[in-house]
C-alpha cells in the first residue's frame, strides 16, 4: 500500500468499546458503502497491493509484476492487466493521470518509468533522485506527465518532456527535512511534515509545470512534548476540499491534561494565498481509534470502538469561541448500514446465505476523500451519505433544511419533506413552513441572481473579455416553483385532507416568502389559490387578495376571472381593472365589453386611448344589432359614418367593411333619408 | 338662498332631528282592542298608550294601502310637511318606523318666531339608509328579532330592543347624515403587496396559535386591511368600530396612557398590546374577560361569537371565537403574550412601510380634489370631504347644500343600470360632477372660477388619471 498506515490511533485509556451501533432497530443509518465496490485480489505473501489516490486505482502485483499487475479503478468497467519484468520488491506503482506512464519505486534512491502503450513492447528507463545521500520516501503524479519526488531531505519535481525520448528533466527542487508526506490530489497540494517533532507542515502547490511554496504552518499539540521525538504521525492528519477550499484536518486525542471531554478533529483552513488558519473545532465528545472521510462536504469520523460513526458540516452554525467555531456532530452516531457481500460464484451455487461484512473491521484502511478499503477481504469501496434517513433524525425542520440544502442530492428528499410537514401525521405549524419556504427561496434566489448577472455580462458581450465567467451551475438546492408545484403544493391542496385555512394559509406562506425574495409568482401558483378558494365559496377572501394585488396581474389570470362571473359577479370588475393595469390588453378589454352588449362603452373606451380610427365597424354594429336598441344602433352607426366622413370624406362604408347588412337594416328602420350625406366643402 | 341667508342674518337654521322610533309586528296583536300588543319598542317611551297605537296603526295603513299598487315594493317613505317617516320591514312582518322632523328655518317677523319647515331637504335614501343600520347594528349585537322570540318569546325581544335601542338611539346624529351613510362603506388602508403578505402570514399564525379563534380582522388607521368575515357583516363591524368603539379609546391614548404596559411585569417582552374589549388588567386575577357577542352569518349557519379587540399603536385586530367557548383570563394572557408582540411590531413595519410608500408616489401633497368614491363589490369607500370621525359624527367639509347636489345624483344613479354622468352648476362657482361606471361612483366637487363645461370635464378626466389609473374606469 501506498500508504499503509492504519486509520485508527491506539490511544491508552480504559474507555471501553461501545460494541456495534445497530441502525435497523433506531432505524437511520445515514452512511453506506457503495452497491458495486471494487474487488481485488486480498493481498498475501506473493500479491502486493496498493491503492493510488490520485488516480483512485487499485494495484494488485502478483510476484513483483513477473504474473501479473491488475490495476482495477471506481469508474473503470475494464481492468488493465499487464505483466513487467521482476526486478526486486515494489515499493511503490502508480500511473499518470490518464495511465500514460507508469511509475514504479523499487528502491530508495530511484524510481522506474514504463511508457504504458498497451500491446508494445516495454523499456523501462529510471530516474535517480538527484539529491545524495537521500532516500525516496515516495513519489505522485501531478499531471500526467510531471511527478514529484518526496524525499527525507527535500522534494524534487520533474517532467518527461517526452515519453518517446525516455528521460526525465528537473523542473525544481527544495531542500527540506521532510519527516512523512501527504498528497492531495484534488487541489495538487502535498504536504511536508518538518521539523523534530514533525508539526511544522510545508504545503506545496502544482500546476502546470510550476511548483509553489506556500506558508507553512503549525499544528498545535494538545500537551508540550516531553521528549524531541515526533510526536505528529501522518496518522492524524488528513486533507480534503470542503465546500470548494482545501483542509488540513487534524485528529486531537483526547489527552489527559486538558479538560476535553474527547478528542476532537481540528480544520486548518488552507488557502491558496496568505496563512493558514485554524477555523473549526468539531467535537467528538469521545475517546478511542478514528477515521476521517469527507463526503458530500461533510466530515465522517468514524470509530472502531463503537462501530459507529458522526457527521459534521462546517457550514451549520456552530458556537465561535474567537478563533475557531465549534460543532457538535449533526446527527446522533449512526453505524454504517448493513453491507452484504456479494456472493461470487456461478448463480446456481449462490444459495448459501449472503455473508454479512465485518464493518470498522481493524483492517480497514481509510482514504480520502471518501475511500474505505478493506485489505484483507479484497474490497474498495465509495462511502455514500443517505439522506432519507435524516430527515426523521433531526426534527428541527430549519436546521434539516440547512443541512439537507448543502447536499448533492437532495432535491427529492426536501421535496419530500415539504410534503411530510404539510401533511398529518405531523403537520408543521406555519412558521415553521415559513422558515422552511425561506430557506428554500434563499437558495433559489441566489441562482436567479447569478444566471441573471451571468446573462448581463453575456449580452453586454463582456464574456469574452472575462474567461472566468462561467454559466452558474444549478444544483439540486435549487427548488424553484414549478419543483414546488408539482411535487408538493397541487398534491397537497388535491388531497384536500388539510382544513381549507391550512391550505390557502400555506399557499400564502409560500407566496409571500418568494415576494421576500422578489421572486416573480409564476401564475399556475395564483390559479392554485384561486381554484381552492372557489372550492370553499371564499369569495371575499379571494376580491381582498386581488384588491391588494397579492395575485399579480395577468392576461390569464383575467381571463381566469372573467370565467368565474357567472358564480361571482365582482369578478368580472376585478378582470376589467386587471386588463386594464396590463395596459397590454386593450383588445381584451373591447371583446370583454362587447359581448356584454356595454358597445357603447367599448367605443368609448377605445375613443379614450386612440384606437378609434382603426376598429372594425362591422363588429361594433354587429354587437349594436345583437343588443336589440334601435338607438344605440343608431348611435354606433352615426358614429362610423362620421369616421367614414372624417378619414374619407365621405361617409358610407367601403365594400371591405362589410357592412352592407347593417346599412340595409339602418334604412330599414330608420329610412334612407337618415343616412348621412356626404358633406363637400 | 345662501345670499338670502346672509341678509336677514336672525335667521337660524334649526336641524332635523328624530321625533319617534318604533318597531311593531302587526301579527302580535290582531285582535282589536290588543294593538298594544304589536308594540315591540316605542321611542320617546313617554308617549301616551293611545298615541303610540295611533301612530302604528297609521303605518300599517300606509303600508297596506301602497301595497294595493305596488306588491313587493310598499311605500318607504311619507312626506309631510313637518317631518318625514320612513319604513323599513327588516324581517318579515317586523317593521321599523323613524320618523325625522324636517329641517326648520326659524325667522323673526315682528319679534315673534315665525317656522318655516323644509319639506325637500330630506333625502329619502340617506334616513331610510339610517334606519337600514340601525337594524343591522342591532342584529349584529343581538341576532335577528325572530331568534330573540324563539329564545324567549317577545319578552325577550321587547328586553333586548329596549336595551340596545335605549342607548344607540342617542348616538344617532340626524342632522350630519349624507351620502356616506347610503353607502356605509369601508375605507380600506392603503399598503404594498409585501406588507400585506406580512400580515397574512401573521393572522394565519396566529389563528394557528390561538386554535378557538374562527374569523380574525386587521385595521391599521381605523382603515380596513384584511376582513375573515363576510362583506356584509364586516361592513357594520366596521361601522361600530370606526363610529363607536375606536373614537371611545381614543381619548386616553391621545393622554399618553398607551405606553408600553408590560414594563411593570419582569420578564415580558416590552409591547404595546392591550385589550380594548374585554379585560383592562392582565395582572388583576379578579379581571373579568367579558367579551361584546355579535351574530354573523345569519341568512344560513347563523354563528355567535364573541368580539375580542386588540390593539397595539395603531393596528387593531378582532379575534372571533365561537360564543360556547368563553374566553378564560389564561387565555386573554396566552393571547396577550403572543400576539401582543409581534403586533407592535407589525405595527412599526406598516407605519414605515405607508411613510415609504406616500414618500415614492408623492401622495403627500393632498389632491386638491373634493370626491367621494365608492364601489359597490368591495365597499371600498374614499371621501376627501368628510373630517376623520370623531365618536359623534363625520363632518363634511362642503356646504350642506352641496351634499344634498351629491344625494340627488346618487338617487338618481340608482333609478338606472347603465353608466351615467352628471355634471350640475352649482351656486357660486361651484360644480358638482357625478359619475358612474359599471359598479363604481364617483363624486366631485369643484370650485373653479368661470370654468366651462369642457373645462370641467378636463379636470375630472385628469383626477381620474391620477386617482384612479389602475381601475378600469370610463370617461
Amino acid at each position: 500500500m501506498s500508504r499503509e498506515a492504519p486509520p485508527e490511533e491506539e490511544v491508552p485509556g480504559d474507555e471501553g468499546g461501545g460494541g456495534g451501533g445497530e441502525c435497523q432497530g433506531e432505524g437511520g443509518c445515514y452512511l453506506a458503502l457503495c452497491a458495486r465496490p471494487v474487488h481485488f485480489e486480498k493481498a498475501n505473501p506473493v500479491n502486493c497491493v496498493f491503492f493510488d489516490e490520485a488516480n483512485k486505482q487499485v494495484f494488485a502485483v502478483r510476484s513483483g509484476g513477473a504474473t501479473g499487475v491488475v490495476v482495477k479503478g471506481l469508474e473503470d468497467k475494464n481492468p488493465i492487466s499487464f505483466r513487467m519484468e521482476d526486478k526486486g520488491e515494489v515499493k511503490c506503482i502508480k500511473f499518470s493521470l490518464g495511465n500514460k506512464i507508469l511509475a514504479v519505486q523499487r528502491t530508495l534512491k530511484n524510481v522506474d518509468f514504463l511508457n504504458f502503450i498497451p500491446d508494445s513492447p516495454q523499456l523501462e528507463y529510471t530516474q535517480e533522485c538527484k539529491t545524495k545521500n537521500a532516500n525516496i520516501l515516495g513519489f505522485c503524479w501531478t499531471s500526467s506527465t510531471e511527478i514529484v519526488f518526496i524525499t527525507d531531505q527535500g522534494i524534487e519535481f520533474y517532467q518527461v518532456v517526452l515519453p518517446e525520448k525516455r528521460s526525465l528533466k528537473l523542473l525544481k527542487n527544495q531542500s527540506i527535512n521532510v519527516n512523512w508526506y501527504m498528497y492531495c490530489p484534488e487541489s495538487s497540494v502535498i504536504l511536508l511534515s518538518t521539523t523534530v517533532l514533525g508539526n511544522v507542515l510545508q504545503p506545496f502547490y502544482f500546476k502546470s509545470g510550476t511548483m509553489s511554496k506556500l506558508s507553512k504552518f503549525e499544528i498545535e499539540l494538545p500537551a508540550a512534548p516531553k521528549s524531541s521525538k515526533l510526536i505528529l504521525s501522518e496518522r492524524d492528519i488528513a486533507m480534503a476540499t470542503i465546500y470548494g477550499q482545501l483542509y488540513v484536518l487534524y485528529l486531537r486525542h483526547h489527552s489527559r491534561t486538558s479538560n476535553s471531554t474527547g478528542a476532537e478533529v481540528v480544520l486548518y483552513h488552507l488557502p491558496r494565498e496568505g496563512s493558514c488558519k485554524k477555523t473549526h473545532i468539531l467535537k467528538l465528545n469521545r475517546t478511542g481509534k478514528f477515521a476521517l472521510n469527507v463526503v458530500d462536504n461533510l466530515v465522517v469520523v468514524h470509530h472502531q470502538d463503537t462501530e459507529t460513526s458522526v457527521i459534521f458540516d462546517i457550514k451549520l452554525k456552530g458556537e465561535f469561541d474567537g478563533t475557531a467555531t465549534i460543532h457538535q456532530f449533526v446527527l446522533p452516531p449512526r453505524s454504517i448500514q448493513p453491507y452484504q457481500i456479494p456472493v461470487a460464484g456461478p448463480a446456481s451455487v449462490t444459495s448459501q446465505s449472503p455473508v454479512l461484512c465485518k464493518l470498522y473491521s481493524s483492517s480497514w484502511i481509510v482514504f480520502q476523500p471518501d475511500i474505505i478499503i478493506s485489505a484483507s477481504e479484497g474490497y474498495l469501496w465509495n462511502l455514500q451519505v443517505k439522506l432519507e434517513p435524516v430527515v426523521n433524525l433531526l426534527p428541527d425542520k430549519g436546521k434539516l433544511m440547512d443541512f439537507l440544502l448543502q447536499r448533492k442530492e437532495c432535491k427529492m428528499v426536501i421535496l419530500s419533506v415539504c410534503s411530510q410537514m404539510l401533511s398529518e401525521p405531523g403537520r408543521g405549524s406555519l412558521s415553521v413552513i415559513a422558515t422552511v419556504f425561506d430557506k428554500l427561496n434563499h437558495e433559489y434566489k441566489k441562482y436567479l441572481e447569478a444566471e441573471q448577472s451571468y446573462t448581463m455580462v453575456v449580452e453586454a458581450g463582456q464574456s469574452r473579455s472575462n474567461p472566468l465567467l462561467k454559466r452558474p451551475v444549478r444544483t439540486q438546492a435549487v427548488i424553484d416553483q414549478s419543483d414546488m408545484y408539482t411535487h408538493v403544493l397541487s398534491v397537497f391542496t388535491e388531497k384536500k385532507e388539510a382544513p381549507h385555512k391550512f391550505t390557502i394559509a400555506v399557499l400564502m406562506e409560500y407566496i409571500r416568502s418568494l415576494n421576500q425574495f422578489q421572486i416573480a409568482v409564476q401564475h399556475y401558483l395564483y390559479e392554485l389559490v384561486i381554484k381552492t378558494l372557489v372550492q370553499h365559496n371564499l369569495f371575499y377572501m379571494l376580491h381582498q387578495f386581488l384588491q391588494y394585488h397579492v395575485l399579480s396581474d395577468s392576461k390569464p389570470l383575467a381571463c381566469l376571472l372573467l370565467s368565474l362571473e357567472s358564480i361571482y359577479p365582482p369578478a368580472h370588475q376585478l378582470s376589467l381593472d386587471m386588463l386594464k393595469r396590463l395596459s397590454t390588453a386593450n383588445d381584451e378589454i373591447v371583446e370583454v365589453l362587447l359581448s356584454k352588449h356595454q358597445v357603447l362603452a367599448a367605443l368609448r373606451f377605445i375613443r379614450g386611448i386612440g384606437g378609434h380610427d382603426s376598429i372594425s365597424a362591422r363588429k361594433f354594429l354587429d354587437a349594436a344589432k345583437q343588443a336589440e336598441d334601435d338607438m344605440l344602433f343608431y348611435t354606433i352607426f352615426r358614429f362610423f359614418e362620421q369616421r367614414n366622413q372624417r378619414l374619407r370624406g365621405n361617409p358610407s362604408f367601403t365594400p371591405g367593411e362589410h357592412c352592407e347588412e347593417h346599412v340595409t337594416f339602418f334604412k330599414e328602420v330608420f329610412g334612407e333619408q337618415a343616412l348621412m350625406k356626404p358633406t363637400t366643402f | 338662498r345662501m345670499a338670502a341667508a346672509a341678509a336677514a342674518g336672525q335667521e337660524k337654521q334649526l336641524a332635523p332631528i328624530l321625533l319617534s322610533f318604533f318597531i311593531y309586528n302587526p301579527k302580535l296583536g290582531p285582535k282589536e282592542g290588543e294593538e298594544e300588543k304589536k308594540i315591540l319598542f316605542y321611542h320617546p317611551n313617554e308617549v301616551e298608550k293611545n298615541e303610540k297605537i295611533r301612530n302604528v296603526g297609521l303605518c300599517e295603513a300606509i303600508v297596506q294601502f301602497t301595497r294595493t299598487f305596488s306588491p313587493t315594493k310598499p311605500a318607504k317613505s311619507l312626506h309631510t310637511q313637518k317631518n318625514r317617516q320612513f319604513f323599513h320591514e327588516p324581517e318579515e312582518n317586523f317593521w321599523m318606523v323613524m320618523v325625522v322632523r324636517n329641517p326648520i328655518i326659524e325667522k323673526h317677523k315682528d319679534g315673534k318666531p315665525v317656522y318655516e319647515y323644509q319639506e325637500e331637504e330630506l333625502l329619502d335614501k340617506v334616513y331610510s339608509s339610517v334606519l337600514q343600520q340601525c337594524y343591522s347594528m342591532y342584529k349584529l349585537f343581538n341576532g335577528t328579532f325572530l331568534k330573540a322570540m324563539e329564545d324567549g318569546g317577545v319578552k325577550v325581544l321587547k328586553e333586548r330592543l329596549e336595551k340596545f335601542f335605549h342607548r344607540y338611539l342617542q348616538t344617532l346624529h340626524l342632522q350630519s347624515c349624507d351620502l356616506l351613510d347610503v353607502f356605509c362603506g369601508i375605507s380600506f388602508f392603503p399598503l404594498d403587496k409585501m406588507t400585506y403578505l406580512k400580515i397574512q402570514s401573521f393572522i394565519n399564525r396566529m389563528e394557528e396559535s390561538l386554535s378557538i379563534v374562527k374569523y380574525t380582522a386587521f385595521l391599521y388607521n381605523d382603515q380596513l386591511i384584511w376582513s375573515g368575515l363576510e362583506q356584509d357583516d364586516m361592513r357594520i363591524l366596521y361601522k361600530y368600530l370606526t363610529t363607536s368603539l375606536f373614537p371611545r379609546h381614543m381619548e386616553p391614548e391621545l393622554a399618553g396612557r398607551d405606553s408600553p404596559i408590560r414594563a411593570e411585569m419582569p420578564g415580558n417582552l416590552q409591547h404595546y398590546g392591550r385589550f380594548l374589549t374585554g379585560p383592562l388588567n392582565l395582572n388583576d386575577p379578579e379581571a373579568k374577560c367579558r367579551f361584546p357577542k355579535i351574530f354573523v352569518n345569519t341568512d344560513d349557519t347563523y354563528e355567535e361569537l364573541h368580539l375580542i379587540v386588540y390593539k397595539a399603536m395603531s393596528a387593531a385586530v378582532c379575534f372571533m371565537i365561537d360564543a360556547s367557548i368563553p374566553p378564560t383570563l389564561e387565555f386573554c394572557r396566552k393571547l396577550d403574550s403572543i400576539v401582543g408582540p409581534q403586533l407592535t411590531v407589525l405595527a412599526s413595519d406598516i407605519c414605515e412601510q405607508y411613510n415609504i410608500n406616500k414618500r415614492i408616489s408623492g401622495a403627500e401633497k393632498e389632491p386638491q380634489f373634493k370626491f367621494i368614491y365608492f364601489n359597490h363589490m368591495n365597499l371600498a369607500e374614499k371621501s376627501t370631504i368628510h373630517m376623520r370621525k370623531t365618536p359623534s359624527v363625520s363632518l363634511a367639509s362642503v356646504h350642506p347644500d352641496l351634499m344634498k347636489i351629491l344625494g340627488d345624483i346618487n338617487s338618481d344613479f340608482s333609478r338606472v343600470d347603465e353608466d351615467e354622468e352628471i355634471i350640475v352648476k352649482a351656486m357660486s362657482d361651484y360644480w358638482v360632477v357625478g359619475k358612474k361606471s359599471d359598479q363604481r361612483e364617483l363624486y366631485v366637487i369643484l370650485n373653479q372660477k368661470n370654468a366651462n363645461l369642457i373645462e370641467v370635464n378636463e379636470e375630472v378626466k385628469k383626477l381620474c388619471a391620477t386617482q384612479f389609473n389602475n381601475i378600469f374606469f370610463l370617461d
